[in-house]
């Protein structure tokens, strides 16, 4: 009898969860999930069946360049943020109370301030004859054309995405065991062994998470790309806008969106598995429902 | 501990360099914004708050900051709302359902934000949604409403389940396990979610720079035209303004902290 109270009291428990998700779900499928399977299906389907449209999109040069260059912008600002991120995150997570709260502090303001603020800041220090071109000609780099280049691009996205970078990767970093670290060390490894040996594997989750959203939001960058970058040295979410904002081409606009949302999921995927791979069989440790 | 940051200046230097950058470009718009000249040579030659008069004075930028105030609150009543009842449901229903239920409420925030901009112009202009609040609002909910989802599920895989099963055990009903227990400890992350979905729909650029109309422009965009139109340092006023307001708010958890013990003990 106790059995068939649970399982009834299950049932209606099961009933009220659905109850609960039932209106965000209904929210989303209908003015999100269903927007972007009908731009995906118009690439397919418009001006006829078929692929037609993934064939010009391919033959079309231009496409191409665009392409490719945003694949370079983004790999080259993941790189970056990851270089400048990891010994942040490291001292973020080796600190005390004190210096750990102010380093997140300088983390957070630019992440909760607004874009087009942070935009418009490097529209003004990238200007000729700006902070950056002062700063870049008394180191003999003078000359390197900044607002409306792709260096420009590169550098505001660099400051603008390295906060995604620095927070997975202080995420993961503040929980692994220290005494691993001493421990390596207590066995003869040297400091920087122990660090490259011991730390850095552990971490790689870190890395992975936050390599795959400064990438992923890096191809799909607009604001900023568009407002110092160049039409003629555009990136492919300008190319998206142009289709739809001036050329109301939105088959062709969705077939370059289904290529980032490709792009996207093999890259989610491979750094799901890579994780998994990097930290074994899921030990279910510590998760036993009832 | 001192063992592991022993040697490390080449480390704390690395830091503040990226502290530097972090922050540094922020404040470009400070002096931008008491300018005298329409110009944004920095540093500016003379100084006057002309700029942030005009915040005030132009109707455009007013009328923007009005729109963009609303559509925050109300994109965030919903948000939090629909959000936590989501969480709740995704916490109860565990396994496959729950997994796909996250997965698709999620997925505005993982799909690249111009993909999401144009697919959903692409539909909302059949649905006639362009140039109008509604539009704004029901984008801006969806772009939001991960962020409060995913705050409140992290914060209800954290809570004791056992709590509410004692609740439950000494004759508390459902609804009241809910407002007694489980409410006050997810309480923090609902309103982290709430400020969050606020947040997500006040500086949305890329959505909203496809819905906009002449008519209906949020703050974002009005900046986002002023920057491509021409040279007005207001943007750098409403800017400043802005940068000041963040600063607060990701102050504030950290004053409230510093604080708590005094008024626990009082």
């Amino acid at each position: 009898m106790a059995a068939t109270a649970r399982r009834l009291s299950g049932r209606s428990r099961r009933t009220s969860a659905l109850l609960l998700m039932l209106p965000a779900l209904a929210v989303v499928l209908v003015f999100f999930v269903y927007p972007v399977i009908a731009l995906s299906a118009r690439s397919f389907l418009e001006p006829e069946p078929g692929v037609s449209q993934y064939v010009s999109l391919f033959a079309d040069g231009t496409t191409r360049t665009i392409l490719v260059r945003t694949l370079v912008v983004a790999a080259l600002v993941t790189a970056v943020t990851l270089v400048l991120a990891y010994p942040y995150a490291y001292l973020m997570s080796l600190s005390g109370p004190g210096v750990r709260a102010l380093l997140l502090f300088l983390v957070l303001l630019p992440f909760w301030s607004s874009l087009m603020a942070r935009t418009f800041a490097w529209i003004v220090l990238l200007q000729p004859r700006g902070i950056v071109a002062t700063l870049l000609s008394s180191i003999g780099l003078g000359g390197v054309p900044l607002l409306g280049s792709q260096v420009g691009v590169t550098i505001a996205m660099t400051q603008v995405l390295l906060p995604f970078m620095v927070l997975p990767l202080f995420n993961t970093m503040v929980r692994i065991d220290r005494r691993l670290l001493s421990a390596a060390h207590s066995m003869g490894a040297s400091k920087f062994r122990a660090l490259v040996r011991v730390f850095v594997p552990l971490s790689m989750p870190g890395v992975a998470a936050g390599c795959v959203i400064v990438f992923v939001l890096s191809i799909g960058f607009w604001v900023t790309p568009r407002l110092i970058g160049s039409p003629q040295q555009s990136l492919i979410g300008q190319l998206i806008e142009t289709k739809v904002g001036t050329l109301l081409d939105f088959a062709g606009a969705g077939a370059i969106s289904v290529l980032l949302l490709v792009i996207t999921a093999v890259l989610l995927l491979v750094a799901g598995a890579g994780a998994r791979l990097l930290l074994g069989s899921p030990d279910s440790g510590g998760r036993n429902d009832e | 501990m001192s063992e592991n940051t022993r040697g490390g200046w080449g480390l704390w230097i690395w830091a503040a360099l990226v502290a530097v950058l972090l922050v540094a470009p922020l404040l470009a718009v400070v002096p931008i914004s008491f300018s005298a000249k329409q110009s944004f040579t920095f540093p500016p030659s003379s100084l006057s708050l002309k700029w942030y008069e005009n915040i005030v004075s132009s109707p455009r930028w007013w009328s923007a900051i009005g729109t963009s105030i609303l559509l925050g609150v109300l994109v965030m009543v919903i948000c939090t709302l629909l959000g936590t009842a989501a969480a709740l449901g995704i916490h109860r229903y565990p396994g496959r359902v729950g997994a796909v239920v996250t997965g698709i409420l999620v997925a505005p925030m993982i799909i690249p934000g111009i993909v999401s901009a144009v697919a959903i112009y692409a539909s909302y202009l059949r649905w006639h949604l362009t140039g109008n609040l509604q539009g704004f609002l029901l984008a801006h909910t969806v772009l939001a409403l991960p962020f409060v989802v995913v705050t409140v599920l992290s914060s209800l895989s954290s809570t004791d389940p056992a709590l509410e099963r004692a609740a439950a055990s000494l004759g508390a009903g459902a609804w009241r396990t809910f407002a007694r227990v489980t409410l006050p400890a997810i309480a923090p992350s609902v309103g982290a979610g709430a400020l969050f979905s606020f947040v997500t729909s006040f500086d949305e650029v890329v959505a909203a720079s496809f819905l906009q109309s002449p008519v209906i422009r949020t703050l974002p965009i009005e900046m986002f035209v002023s920057v491509t139109n021409q040279v007005d340092p207001t943007i750098a006023a409403v800017s400043t303004v802005i940068l000041a307001l963040t600063t607060m708010v990701v102050l504030l958890p950290v004053i409230v902290r510093n604080r708590r013990p005094k008024g626990a003990s009082s």
